[in-house]
């Protein structure tokens, strides 16, 4: 049995991640050198990634997939891959001279340099504006983020007014805008929550398909609770929404606990 | 720009390609195909839902970020995919750091798994390649494969010599290339 040949007994367990370190090591050194067992290794992954095809059957659920979907929409990328455009492109007339063209180009430089010192002047200007822009929305965008801390605070007070002499309900406001499928869920007076027990928001499609799991929350010590924007797929249009009391290490596939509140979209 | 939107004629290159444009609809009709396998095979290696979703959501956000890693001039889309997830569920098993980027596997296999009943008809032949072999040999190779077991370990918990344990990994796989090349 030659080195290779030896080698070769070991390329299924290293397949495998079934050598020793010090095994691997040797091998992986000589995979390096030897294009003959690189070949037999993928070889071998494929005849083990049939054995993992074998395991085919359960599908993940649905939640999996809004998760993902949330994720690359958080990390969008421009192409990659596309051509990079060519800096400078090689002027027929550099390999010709200078001398025949010259005092037409000086001219034309001449007036490139007038038109670029204009240029100059207008950009100075729309830079300014779009200073003045950007600290105009910059200024928004911070009330925005206050108004949104102010609703996650778990320390903000959260009571709900209803008329003298009336015992609070379990209430909740669902404020969906399917367009860029925001979600902004705000409940009060939820009954304190049994143990192993979490509260699911529902989104119930308008096309009478099945229900949608718009996120998990557990309501603080007065029964409040806020729920924004939670991962939903896309362009959903919404019928109604509802709270469940589900189990906690539940799937949450589809509600199976009882319903605590429910509404009617508007 | 995104593309028309893919459905279950546009090839697993044609995804790629519109993926590696930033195409997000693409990377939906990509997991969509293949979510699945991986999902399945993540499962079966760590038997908890939780671990195998956390698995299936590691690779395809890894292929989101680096489409280029999959090389069609080496492999199959499913078949790569099955490794990986297998690789990094036993990873997730083992509590240890992803060993390798998706970008090194690669994967040659030479039987046609692009549309689901060529994987079924092939699926057909493996599982009863499995049913056929000694349960011995069966259970090593699925405790390497499936429990990411080293040799010496597997040697351990079975009691039999390390030469032994090897040589049925290696017959059971070669055995498993003999009845896909009938």
């Amino acid at each position: 049995m030659n080195v290779h040949e030896q080698f070769a007994e070991d390329l299924a367990l290293y397949a495998l991640g079934a050598l020793d370190d010090a095994e691997r090591q040797k091998l992986e050194e000589h995979l390096e050198a030897c294009a003959s067992c690189r070949r037999e290794l993928e070889l071998l992954r494929g005849d083990l990634s049939l054995l993992a095809l074998t395991t085919a059957g359960p599908k993940p659920p649905v939640r999996a997939q809004q998760r993902l979907i949330s994720a690359i929409a958080a990390e969008p990328r421009l192409p990659v891959g596309a051509p990079a455009p060519e800096r400078r492109q090689r002027s027929w007339w550099t390999a010709s001279g200078w001398s025949a063209l010259g005092w037409a180009v000086a001219v034309a430089l001449v007036l490139v340099g007038i038109g670029l010192l204009w240029q100059n002047s207008t950009l100075h200007q729309n830079l300014a504006s779009l200073r003045a822009q950007l600290a105009d929305q910059g200024s928004k965008l911070e009330q925005a983020n206050q108004t949104v801390a102010t609703l996650l605070d778990p320390e903000a007070i959260k009571i709900e007014l209803v008329a003298v002499g009336n015992k609070p309900q379990p209430r909740g406001k669902a404020i969906y805008q399917r367009r860029n499928r925001n979600l902004i869920f705000f409940a009060s007076n939820l009954p304190p929550l049994p143990a192993e027990k979490i509260y699911e928001l529902w989104l119930f499609p308008a096309n009478g398909g099945a229900p949608i799991a718009a996120g998990l929350f557990k309501p603080d010590a007065r029964g409040s609770a806020t729920v924004v924007n939670p991962p939903l797929p896309e362009a959903v249009e919404a019928k109604n929404f509802a709270v469940t009391l589900e189990p906690e290490s539940g799937s949450h596939e589809s509600p199976r606990g009882t319903p605590v509140i429910v509404g009617v979209g508007e | 720009m995104p593309s028309a939107e893919p459905n279950a004629m546009t090839s697993d290159m044609a995804l790629v390609t519109a993926i590696r444009s930033g195409d997000q609809g693409a990377m939906k009709a990509l997991y969509d195909r293949y979510s699945s396998i991986v999902y399945s095979v993540a499962l079966r290696v760590l038997q908890d839902t939780g671990a195998a979703e956390d698995v299936l959501q590691d690779i395809f956000m890894q292929f989101w970020r680096n489409p280029g890693a999959f090389d069609a001039s080496r492999g199959n889309m499913a078949a790569w995919l099955a490794v990986i997830a297998r690789n990094r569920a036993i990873d997730a098993l083992r509590r240890r750091r992803p060993e390798d980027d998706i970008e090194d596997v690669a994967v040659s296999v030479e039987h046609d798994l692009v549309g689901e009943a060529e994987r079924s008809r092939t699926m057909d032949k493996v599982r009863g390649a499995l049913q056929a072999m000694p349960a011995a040999q069966r259970s090593v190779l699925e405790m390497a494969y499936f429990e990411g077991l080293s040799h010496s370990e597997i040697a351990g918990k079975t009691g039999e010599p390390l030469g032994t344990v090897k040589t049925r990994i290696r017959a059971g796989l070669l055995l498993l290339r003999k009845v896909l090349a009938a």
